[in-house]
Order: structure tokens, then C-alpha cells, then sequence
């Protein structure tokens, strides 16, 4: 247990990054839906780590964190309920077409 | 005297007001006009009951039989609205001698005219004028706030109601609103009377500000002291002292009382329509002639009368006020007869009569001194005021037969009408005598009071005014002849014959008539004076204002009346060409007072000419322009930036992420440096 908690925060920060990176540079609905989850869950692993580092004996940062991936869950079925309604509109569900929602 | 009585008084004219405005119109003519006689009836039962009482019951609420005096007696006095302690607006019920008289004449001028209306207001064809529920729910109205007037206990209660009665004038003259010269004329009352009422509000603030009440009471007993009404004397001293103290600061080389006291004054002017602001009451005729008959000739147009008088203790504190009213009093007297000398119109005739006779009153009031006969000329005003109020209106509702009569207002058109209409006839000539002054109708006793009063203050005003008597009796027999003789009535083309009109438009001309004969005996003396003391304290009989005349001052006025009924009899009994003839020599004089003295130009000029164009025409352009001008220049500005940055919001998702990212980059960047 001599492992220091940078080596376990370098790698979410990449995949937070990842995430966003995707969320911005893809048009597919759907892929912009896994980034926003990459991001959740390089956060979530964030908590598990603060919490064992930080505040070993403690739990909150793991209950937490299932709190988060019940809440994602959800939220990804609203998003892809969301996703199928706008398919079926438009047969098309790439984000740079969809731009009916300004002034 | 129970709080009953009065109360009611006040609430059932309201109260008809209310079911006839708006339940009129689910009710049949008929019904709508019984509603309102009745109601009217009641009341003026009822004002006779309190005002006899009042007079006659020699309670000691009442009178002072000892001293011989009358008191006045505060039926009730509820606070309505309390600002402060010392502001509280109060609203009551004052009966003291002019409120008492002054019931008496409302309430009975007023079923007078409800009666004759169920005549008036149809044709002969039997037909209701329309809107007749509407007319009568006007006259409640108005008789509900004439009553409230008289019997304030407080200067803000008589503003209060002032306001009403203005309003309901404007409702009234403006009853036929679909031809544009009565809504003209209902504009022109309305805006006339306010602006003079704007002098009477600063009046009012100026004058409560310093005595620090609002109540009539307090503020006239600093000079009853010595007088007679029973007043809190700590108060009156209080008043005095505060009336010697900080109503000494002047205002542009006159006393803040004496400003106070003439601005109240120029309410009663414009409500009175005194010169320079008697410019509406000429055109009110337009309203239905028995609303000239109650309002412009019997009760709202004295109100003016009754407030100087109401407030006359305070008006001999400052003679300069009282001169100021009696100047401006006999100017309009002798203006408003040289004018109704040669009106063709009967009821302008009548209306500048009226215009005459009010100035009358304010003469005499301002010639009142307490040293003279104990005060004569408030007495002789409001003896006036009561005998005016019948006959005057007793004139006005047989021009309203004759106009109903003939459909004219024109005596052009009239001429030789004594054999068609005797009752009306009589009538008007017993009127006409009773304003020309001739013994023993009732205008010759109370005119031959003020002339004394008159006569006592100075000789030249005692002249003036009896030459305007001389003018009074002339131009009401000139009227009376070229109605009723001159020539043949030609009946004309499509009409019939006129005839004598039907009951409910007799009865109240012969009472009024009968009334007018008798006004004359009624011992004012001892019922009405200004300080509440019997004039006549061993008692009074049927024949007391006989003895009490002075006959020297009765001789003459009765010999300048008689001279000028005879010079109206010679020039107008039979057509002949001497008015012609009169008209040829004197053009210019014959012009100006046919064209009122050019007042109404005057006044047009003044407004169109120089208030639009130099006052309101600038603050016009700067409404537009500046006020106005501001508020568009907000409006284009916010207009303009926002479609500047609208291309912000391009309905793409992953630019507002861009945008959301470098926000919370740049603060956080912001954060850190802040924080190392």
C-alpha cells in the first residue's frame, strides 16, 4: 500500500480528459453520451481515491460514488430515450445538424 | 334631536341615488319618477321637521332663551380619516341657522323639480325623454351632495362635497350627450369651477395650516367670543392668538389669512360664477331647464354665498377681504344685468339674472359689519339667498313650460303668449315682480334689506346697486312682455297651439308662486343673523319686516323699480320700433353686452393663443422629445446590442461547451493565481 495516489489520479485525469475531448470532436449523439460517461466515472474513481487516501476508515466518498453511478444510470436512459425520439423525428442524430434550438 | 332624523336626510337622496342609477333602467319610466318624488318627498319632510325643530322647538340645545340667541349644535361628527393627531378629517352633521335655512330651500326647490320633471322630461305625445332613469338618479345625486355641503361640520367635509355637487352639475348639464354643445358646456362648467376650486384647496391647506383645524367651529369662534354662539373659549383665544401670531408672515405685502381668505373666496366665485369666472353658467343652460332651475339658479350656485358666509367671522378679521368681495360683487351684478338687458335666448336672460342676483348676496355679505344693525347684510344674504332660490326658481321652470310649450328657447319666437297659457302667465309675472322688487313680493323685502345694508357701508355701492335693481326690474319686464305681449302668437308651421301644461308641471309653479308672495313676511331677523342674537328679541309677528323697513331706502327702490317697469312697459308692451330705434343709437353699447362683453373671446384668446402655444406647445415637444425621447433611446440601445451578440446562441451544442470550458479554464486559472 506504498503506492503513491498520484499514480492512481493521472490515469482519470486522462480519461476526464478523453471524455471531454470526445463530448467536444464527435457528432454522433451517442458517442457524446459514452464521453459524458467517461467523465462520470473518471470522477467517481476520483472520490473512491480521495476517500481511501484521505480519509481511510470513512465511507462517504464511496457511498457517494454508487449514489453517482445509480444517478448516471438513470440519466443515460433519459438521454437515450432522448436520442431514439429525436432519431425517429429525423433520422439523423449528429449533433452539428441539430441546430433548430437558437435565436 | 335623535341622530335619526338628520342622518337620514343625508342617506335617502343617496340612497335613491344608488337604486335609481342602477336599478333604473329594470324599472318603468313611471316607476323610476314616482321612486324619485317620493324619496325626495320624504327628505324634504324630514328637513322641514329638523329645521322647524331646529328654529321653533326653543330646546335649550338650541337656543338660548335667555339671550336671546340661536346656537349651533353638532348632530354628529364621526372621524373618517386620521392622519395624525391633530389631522383628522371628520365627517358631520353642523345645524345652525344657515344650515337650517339652506335645508329648507334644497329639499324644497328639489321635490319641486322632481315633480315638474315627470312633466318635462316627455313630449306631448306622452313619450319619456330618454335616459329619464338616469336623470333622476342625477338629481339624488345632486341633492344628496348639496345637502352634505350645507350641514359640514368642517371645511375638508364642504370641499369634499363642493366636489360632488361640481360633478354632478357636469353630469346634469351634459345630460343630452349627444349634442356636442351641451357636452361643450358640461366640459366648460366642469373645467371652470375647478380651476377656480384649485384656489380654494390652497386656501384651505393655508388657512388649516396655521389655525391648525379644519372644523368651522373652531375656526369662526375667535370672533363669536363676544358674540353669542357657545364656543370652547380656550380654543377661540388659542385661534386668535395664533391668527395674531403666525399669520403675521406676509406674502407679497398681504397677510397669510387675508391670502387664505381670498383664494377660499375664488372657490365661491367660480362655484358662484362671480366675474371674471361666471363664464360658465350661461352655456350650463344647455343642461334640462329644471336642472337650471335646482342647480344653476336655486342651490349649487349659492354655494359660493354660503361658504363666504359660513366663514364670515373670519372675513371681518380681514375688512380687506370683505372690500375685495363686495367690489367683485358689484361689478358682476352690474355687468351680468346690462348683458341680460338684450339676450334673446329666455333662459341666458335668466342665467345672467342669476349671475346678478348671487352678486347681490356677495355685496351684501361683503358690506356686513357687525356695527351696523347688527350685522344686517348677512342677514339681508341669506334672506336673499332663500327668496331668490323661489322665485328664481319659479322663473326658470315657466321658461321650461314655455320652451316645452313652444320647443324654443327664442321669445323670437314666443310673443302674445298670455292667452295660450294663463297659469304660466301669472306665474311668471308674479315671479317677475317678486325679482323686480315690489312690494309685498318677497324679492322686494330682502333686495330692500341688502340695499340698507349697502347704504350703511358706503353711499357709492348703495347707488350702484340700486341703479342695478332699476336694470333687474327692467329686463324682467322686457322679458315678461316680449314672451307674453308684444304682438299675436303665430303659431307655427307643424305645431300645435301652445297650451298650459299638465299637472305635475302646475302644481309646482303655482306653489312656488304662492311661496314667492309670502317669502317676503318670513322674520329672517330672528332666525338667521351672524352671530346667532335675535334682531327682534320682543317677539316677532306676520308684519315685523314691514316695520322694521327703512323707508327711505324702501321709497326709493320701490320708485327706481316702478320707473323701470314702465320704461319696459313703453318699449315692449306692443311692438313698436323704440327698441329698434334704442339699438341704432347706442351700436357699440348694444354689441358688447349682446356679445357678454367679448368675455368668451377673451378667454378664448388667452387659452388658444397664448397658454397652447407658449405653455403647452414647449412642454408638449419636451414630453415628446426628451421624456419620451429618453425611454425610446433605451429601448433602440438594448434593441441594437442584442442582435449584436445573438450569433452567440448558434443552436450548437458543442460551441457552448467550448464556451462553458474555457469559462471555467479561465476561472479557475483566475482562482489559482489568486491563491499562490
Amino acid at each position: 500500500m506504498d503506492i503513491s495516489m498520484i499514480y492512481y489520479l493521472v490515469p482519470t485525469l486522462v480519461m476526464f480528459c478523453c471524455g471531454i475531448y470526445g463530448f467536444i470532436t464527435r457528432k454522433n449523439m451517442i458517442a457524446m453520451l459514452i464521453s459524458i460517461e467517461l467523465m462520470l466515472n473518471a470522477v467517481d474513481i476520483n472520490f473512491v481515491i480521495f476517500n481511501r487516501y484521505l480519509f481511510p476508515g470513512q465511507l462517504e466518498g464511496m457511498m457517494f460514488t454508487l449514489f453517482a453511478i445509480a444517478i448516471a444510470a438513470a440519466e443515460t436512459a433519459l438521454a437515450i430515450a432522448i436520442i431514439i425520439n429525436l432519431y425517429r423525428a429525423h433520422k439523423n442524430i449528429d449533433v452539428s445538424d441539430l441546430t433548430k434550438m437558437k435565436f | 334631536m335623535a341622530i335619526t332624523l338628520p342622518l337620514l336626510i343625508l342617506v335617502i337622496p343617496l340612497f335613491m341615488f344608488l337604486l335609481l342609477g342602477l336599478a333604473g333602467n329594470k324599472m318603468s319610466h313611471r316607476m323610476a319618477g314616482i321612486l324619485g318624488c317620493l324619496g325626495m318627498g320624504t327628505t324634504m319632510v324630514l328637513a322641514y321637521i329638523v329645521s322647524f325643530t331646529y328654529f321653533f322647538s326653543g330646546n335649550p340645545d338650541f337656543v338660548d332663551a335667555e339671550a336671546h340667541t340661536r346656537l349651533q349644535w353638532v348632530v354628529f361628527n364621526v372621524d373618517w380619516l386620521s392622519f395624525t393627531d391633530n389631522l383628522v378629517i371628520r365627517l358631520g352633521f353642523l345645524l345652525d341657522p344657515i344650515a337650517a335655512l339652506l335645508l329648507v330651500v334644497i329639499t324644497t326647490i328639489s321635490f319641486m323639480v322632481h315633480l315638474y320633471s315627470m312633466g318635462y322630461m316627455r313630449d306631448h305625445h306622452g313619450v319619456w325623454e330618454k335616459g329619464f332613469q338616469r336623470f333622476y338618479a342625477f338629481l339624488s345625486l345632486f341633492s344628496f351632495s348639496m345637502l352634505g355641503l350645507v350641514v359640514a361640520t368642517n371645511i375638508f367635509q364642504m370641499y369634499i362635497f363642493w366636489e360632488l355637487v361640481g360633478a354632478s352639475s357636469f353630469l346634469l348639464i351634459g345630460f343630452y350627450y349627444r349634442k356636442p354643445s351641451a357636452v361643450l358646456a358640461a366640459k366648460k362648467a366642469f373645467i371652470v369651477t375647478r380651476f377656480a376650486d384649485l384656489g380654494f384647496l390652497i386656501g384651505i391647506l393655508a388657512l388649516s395650516y396655521y389655525a391648525g383645524t379644519f372644523n368651522f367651529m373652531d375656526l369662526t369662534s375667535s370672533q363669536l367670543v363676544s358674540g353669542a354662539y357657545q364656543v370652547n373659549i380656550e380654543t377661540a383665544e388659542n385661534i386668535k392668538n395664533i391668527f395674531a401670531t403666525s399669520a403675521a408672515p406676509t406674502f407679497m405685502g398681504a397677510s397669510v389669512l387675508t391670502w387664505a381668505l381670498v383664494l377660499i373666496f375664488m372657490g365661491g366665485m367660480g362655484k358662484s360664477a362671480m366675474m371674471p369666472l361666471h363664464i360658465w353658467l350661461p352655456d350650463a343652460m344647455e343642461g334640462p331647464t329644471p336642472v337650471s332651475a335646482l342647480i344653476h339658479a336655486a342651490t349649487m350656485v349659492v354655494a359660493g354665498v354660503y361658504l363666504v358666509a359660513r366663514l364670515f367671522p373670519l372675513y371681518l378679521m380681514e375688512e380687506a377681504s370683505l372690500e375685495i368681495i363686495t367690489i367683485v360683487g358689484a361689478l358682476t351684478a352690474f355687468y351680468a344685468a346690462m348683458v341680460a338687458c338684450t339676450q334673446v335666448d329666455i333662459k341666458r336672460v335668466l342665467a345672467f339674472s342669476t349671475i346678478s342676483q348671487i352678486a347681490f348676496m356677495m355685496v351684501s355679505l361683503g358690506v356686513a359689519r357687525p356695527e351696523f344693525h347688527h350685522g344686517i347684510g348677512y342677514m339681508a344674504s341669506m334672506f336673499h339667498l332663500f327668496t331668490h332660490a323661489m322665485f328664481k326658481a319659479l322663473l326658470f321652470l315657466c321658461a321650461g313650460a314655455l320652451i316645452h310649450a313652444i320647443g324654443s328657447n327664442d321669445y323670437t319666437d314666443m310673443h302674445g303668449l298670455r292667452k295660450y297659457m294663463p297659469v304660466t302667465h301669472i306665474t311668471f309675472l308674479i315671479g317677475c315682480l317678486a325679482i323686480a322688487g315690489i312690494i309685498p313680493f318677497a324679492g322686494f323685502f330682502s333686495k330692500d334689506e341688502i340695499l340698507t345694508a349697502t347704504m350703511g357701508h358706503s353711499t357709492f355701492w348703495y347707488i350702484w346697486m340700486s341703479a342695478v335693481a332699476g336694470l333687474t326690474a327692467f329686463y324682467m319686464f322686457r322679458l315678461y312682455y316680449l314672451i307674453f305681449w308684444w304682438k299675436e302668437h303665430k303659431v307655427r308651421e307643424g305645431h300645435h297651439a301652445p297650451h298650459d301644461q299638465p299637472w305635475t308641471m302646475t302644481l309646482p309653479l303655482v306653489i312656488l308662486a304662492a311661496i314667492s308672495c309670502v317669502a317676503g313676511f318670513v322674520p329672517m331677523g330672528n332666525l338667521v343673523t351672524w352671530n346667532g342674537h335675535e334682531m327682534f328679541p320682543e317677539g316677532v309677528s306676520f308684519f315685523t319686516n314691514l316695520k322694521a323697513l327703512d323707508w327711505t331706502v324702501a321709497c326709493v327702490s320701490l320708485a327706481v323699480a316702478i320707473v323701470a317697469i314702465i320704461i319696459a312697459t313703453v318699449m315692449y308692451r306692443k311692438e313698436n320700433p323704440l327698441p329698434a330705434k334704442m339699438k341704432r343709437a347706442l351700436p357699440a353699447l348694444w354689441d358688447w353686452c349682446y356679445h357678454r362683453f367679448y368675455w368668451d373671446e377673451l378667454y378664448m384668446f388667452i387659452t388658444k393663443r397664448i397658454i397652447f402655444n407658449g405653455i403647452c406647445k414647449p412642454i408638449a415637444w419636451f414630453d415628446r422629445h426628451i421624456i419620451d425621447g429618453t425611454m425610446d433611446g433605451f429601448a433602440i440601445v438594448t434593441n441594437k446590442l442584442s442582435f449584436a451578440i445573438r450569433g452567440f446562441q448558434s443552436g450548437n451544442a458543442q460551441t457552448y461547451v467550448w464556451w462553458y470550458l474555457i469559462g471555467v479554464l479561465a476561472l479557475g486559472g483566475i482562482t489559482a493565481l489568486c491563491l499562490l
